[in-house]
């Protein structure tokens, strides 16, 4: 069973994907979802459904659109342009946002309920500890909230690993740079050399497999547990 | 040293009106039934709820007015709240380091030995909150608050969540706190029994208002308040060891205007200890009695008759140089043996409940 | 009276041989020629009472799903390659296999002015994506990557990551169309319009690259496959037709 070069370029491209949008998505998810589980607003709910969004539109859809708008004629590819930049369709950049967007309500939502199940009480007692605000979200809502966290990563990752509408779409399928295993992989079927495929498709699984026991086995490690009663 | 409030809360079916001033030493007992608006008093002291244009001053020191809110983690105080709300990602060592680390160190007074010892939680430290009984959280949450060395500590039910093994468990620890630490305690409690025990002040709330504030021996003997027609109905004396008899096994406990005999006590001579008098445990006489089995006669003069929560009986203050009385007799008896204010009679209690 | 009625159904059928039940032929047609086998569709509705009914995909895609199952009645594809690999294992029906367009491939841009009309911007490589099929599954992707080759800007595009290849011819026209893509190879059947091509192109010469036949054929699975065959030779000798797959831009054998 061999992977050509390229094939293995597309899991490098992959993981690096996952990871990058993974890790941004959850710096910027967490004030969102701090907000989210504490506001009080009324339109609160507005803003729970935008967020959920991605899950309900067609992934090829949402590609589309981002197409557009990253592409030079697009809002953002025009200002990217101007900046120096270059627009952002069929870059990895543009890949990254096309994954952030994509993967934005499984990262808000865990973190945003974890944050809730804390609850009020936690934070009052860290105010009465002489803990302020920006101090007891460090040192008691972060670490409680931990479990919310790795679930938000772990479903971000796994998600980007397996996407393809959106990729498919404002990707551009260039080896090095945009062309992730997913793509590769379909790419090998309709050109019938399924072997390849085979192997392709063989080595992400085991990889993401392996990948997801070792989370879980060092979450199991450090004590999570909820609020005592 | 007093410690001065004025809070105005307005929350859809619920008003807070209080402007209440409380001793800055001893305990304070904010008394009152579920509803009463206990709770929300403490929390605006602590800063926990925002009352607009309040005013809080503890010590001479403004925490909060009309032009400033002085956030809750810049109050110097400790909060004990129901639930022992220990973080559980911390064991009970690492919860009490947590406030311990926030106080800068010229102002820590209160040391970590002497804390551990005072509640008895050395065998604790490294435990888990998972693995702790609710007493024992509630007294590691007591530690946590009080390695902060609090200018004011707030507790809100510490033991209402605890069942009555648990309870009597900690209140010997609370005890010791009131003697041992010079830090005041601001206690919202709606047991008359803790409130009897540990309180030397007492704030009596109904529906958002002060009722009452005094002290507690003159609050809970005044006839005027609901204290009075409750079953529990009665006074707190605070005395003083006098004397141990080892042949009858009886101490005796002096206060100002008498002394009663107890069941010998441990304590040693000179030691203060309270006691409870309840109403329905005093009955009148015109002149002393010879010849009965009552051994706590107290000579006092009557100050205030009152209606009882029957229509049969009624409430009578009596004063013993400065120590009041309360007597639950018949309306019958009351005509029988003529009791005019100003009368001199004897007391003669029949039982004394210890608290201790 | 529905039973009357369908008696007199199946006894008329009886009573004239020759003349078809109004059939739906389901058509997997290549994605560049979508476009005009939809504007044939009513006429050969008209002309036969049987309807078409179209899906669009990519030639490698029908070609997994047909030997997997799928029901189709009639496949056109982009290439020749498939149909005869169909035929050869025993998915098609003998006999049936024909080409019924010659592809052309044009580089296209949707700006005028950004291609040449001797595809020189090609030499000059002044834009930052090519847009083609992938040359694997999609014969005007083969047809692309072959001029790019005899031009000798194959290798240093690829290199340069400035080769952007869609599964599909019609991906292609998507990424051109709405400029993601500066230029790009697609079907001239794509971009031929009734008032001419708009933006800017340039047709390869027809020695620079391997001919684009398209073949069609018969499937097995076919519901009905002798209006399945009906419309094949409608295709191939209508001058109706014949007339319009020219007008939209392809070539005829």
């Amino acid at each position: 069973m061999q992977l050509s070069a390229q094939d293995l370029t597309a899991l490098w491209i992959t993981f690096k994907l996952a990871a990058v949008s993974t890790a941004i998505l959850i710096v910027i998810c967490t004030p969102l979802a701090w907000w989210l589980a504490h506001t009080r607003w009324r339109g609160k709910t507005l803003i729970e459904a935008v967020v959920a969004l991605p899950l309900v539109l067609p992934p090829t859809v949402l590609g589309f659109y981002l197409l557009l708008l990253l592409g030079p004629r697009g809002t953002v590819g025009r200002f990217f342009d101007e900046i120096g930049v270059g627009h952002l369709a069929f870059t990895f950049t543009g890949l990254v946002i096309g994954s952030m967007i994509y993967s934005l309500p499984f990262v808000v939502q865990p973190i945003q309920n974890a944050f809730a199940a804390t609850g009020q009480r936690m934070m009052e007692t860290a105010a009465t500890l002489r803990a302020s605000p920006l101090d007891c979200f460090l040192t008691v809502s972060l670490p409680l909230a931990r479990r919310g966290f790795l679930t938000a990563a772990v479903l971000s990752f796994a998600h980007t690993l397996g996407e393809f509408g959106v990729i498919i779409m404002v990707g551009g399928n260039i080896p090095g740079r945009t062309q992730v295993a997913s793509i590769a992989i379909f790419n090998h079927v309709e050109a019938l050399d399924f072997a390849a495929a085979h192997a392709l498709s063989a080595i992400l699984v085991v990889l993401a497999f392996s990948m997801l026991i070792a989370v879980y086995a060092i979450n199991r490690r450090f004590k999570v547990v909820g609020v005592a009663q | 040293m007093s410690i001065e409030m004025r809070f105005r809360v307005d929350r859809g079916g619920f008003a807070l009106d209080v402007d209440l001033t409380v001793p800055a030493r001893g305990v304070t007992a904010l008394f009152g039934r579920s509803g009463s608006g206990k709770t929300t008093l403490l929390r605006c002291v602590a800063g926990l709820e925002r009352a607009a244009g309040g005013r809080l001053v503890v010590d001479g020191a403004v925490w909060q007015d009309a032009r400033s809110f002085l956030p809750t983690h810049k109050r110097p105080l400790g909060y004990v709240f129901q639930e022992a709300s220990l973080f559980p990602h911390l064991d009970a060592a690492a919860n009490m380091r947590y406030g311990l680390r926030r106080t800068p160190e010229a102002e820590r007074r209160v040391g970590w030995d002497e804390v551990v010892e005072l509640l008895g939680i050395g065998h604790l430290l490294d435990r888990h909150p998972d693995a702790l009984s609710g007493g024992e959280r509630q007294r590691v949450a007591l530690a946590r608050a009080l390695l902060t060395s609090p200018r004011l500590l707030l507790m809100d039910e510490p033991l209402s969540a605890l069942d009555h093994a648990r309870k009597q468990e900690i209140l010997p620890y609370l005890e010791r706190l009131h003697d041992e630490l010079d830090i005041p305690v601001l206690y919202v409690s709606h047991s008359p029994d803790e409130v009897a025990r540990l309180a030397d002040h007492v704030v009596l709330m109904e529906n958002g208002r002060v009722v009452a504030s005094g002290g507690l021996s003159a609050t809970l003997a005044r006839l005027d308040l609901p204290l009075a027609l409750s079953e529990d109905a009665g006074v707190v004396i605070e005395a003083v060891v006098g004397e141990h008899d080892a042949h009858y096994h009886l101490s005796r406990l002096d206060f100002p205007g008498g002394s009663v005999f107890v069941a010998r006590r441990p304590e040693a001579l000179g030691a203060r200890l309270r006691f409870r008098v309840h109403a329905r445990d005093v009955s009148l006489a015109r002149e002393r009695v010879e010849g009965t089995s009552i051994t706590n006669l107290l000579p006092a003069r009557v100050a205030e008759i009152a209606d009882a929560d029957t229509p049969a009986h009624v409430l009578v203050r009596l004063e013993a140089q400065g120590t009041a009385v309360l007597a639950r007799i018949t309306r019958r008896s009351l005509d029988q043996l003529q009791v005019t204010p100003g009368m001199q009679m004897w007391a003669q209690i029949k039982a004394v409940a210890l608290l201790s | 009276m529905k039973r009357i009625s369908r008696t007199l159904a199946i006894l008329l059928s009886a009573a004239l041989p020759g003349l078809v039940c109004a059939a739906e032929v389901k058509v997997a047609v290549a994605a560049n020629f979508h476009g005009t086998l939809q504007k044939l569709a009513p006429q050969y509705a008209e002309a036969s009472g049987h309807t078409l009914t179209l899906s669009s995909n990519s030639s490698g895609a029908f070609y997994t799903q047909i030997v997997n199952g799928a029901p189709f009645d009639v496949f056109l594809s982009a290439d020749a390659a498939r149909p005869a690999q169909l035929e050869k294992e025993g998915h098609a029906v003998d006999g049936t296999r024909f080409v019924y367009a010659i592809g052309v491939p044009v580089l296209w841009s949707a700006t005028p002015g950004v291609v040449d009309s001797e595809g020189k911007v090609l030499n000059t490589g002044s834009f930052r994506h090519l847009a083609l099929a992938e040359p694997r599954n999609a014969p005007y992707g083969a047809a692309a990557q072959e001029v790019l080759t005899r031009l000798g800007v194959w290798d240093a595009l690829e290199g340069a990551g400035r080769l952007v290849k869609g599964n599909s011819i019609g991906q292609t026209h998507s990424q051109v169309a709405t400029g993601a893509a500066e230029l790009g190879f697609v079907a001239l059947a794509q971009i031929k319009t009734a008032d001419g091509i708009p933006g800017s192109h340039w047709i390869p010469p027809a020695d620079m690259f391997t001919p684009i036949a398209q073949a069609a054929v018969v499937l097995k699975r076919a519901d009905d496959v002798e209006a399945a065959k009906h419309f094949l030779n409608w295709l191939r000798s209508d001058p109706v037709a014949r007339q319009a797959i020219e007008d939209a831009g392809y070539g005829l054998e």
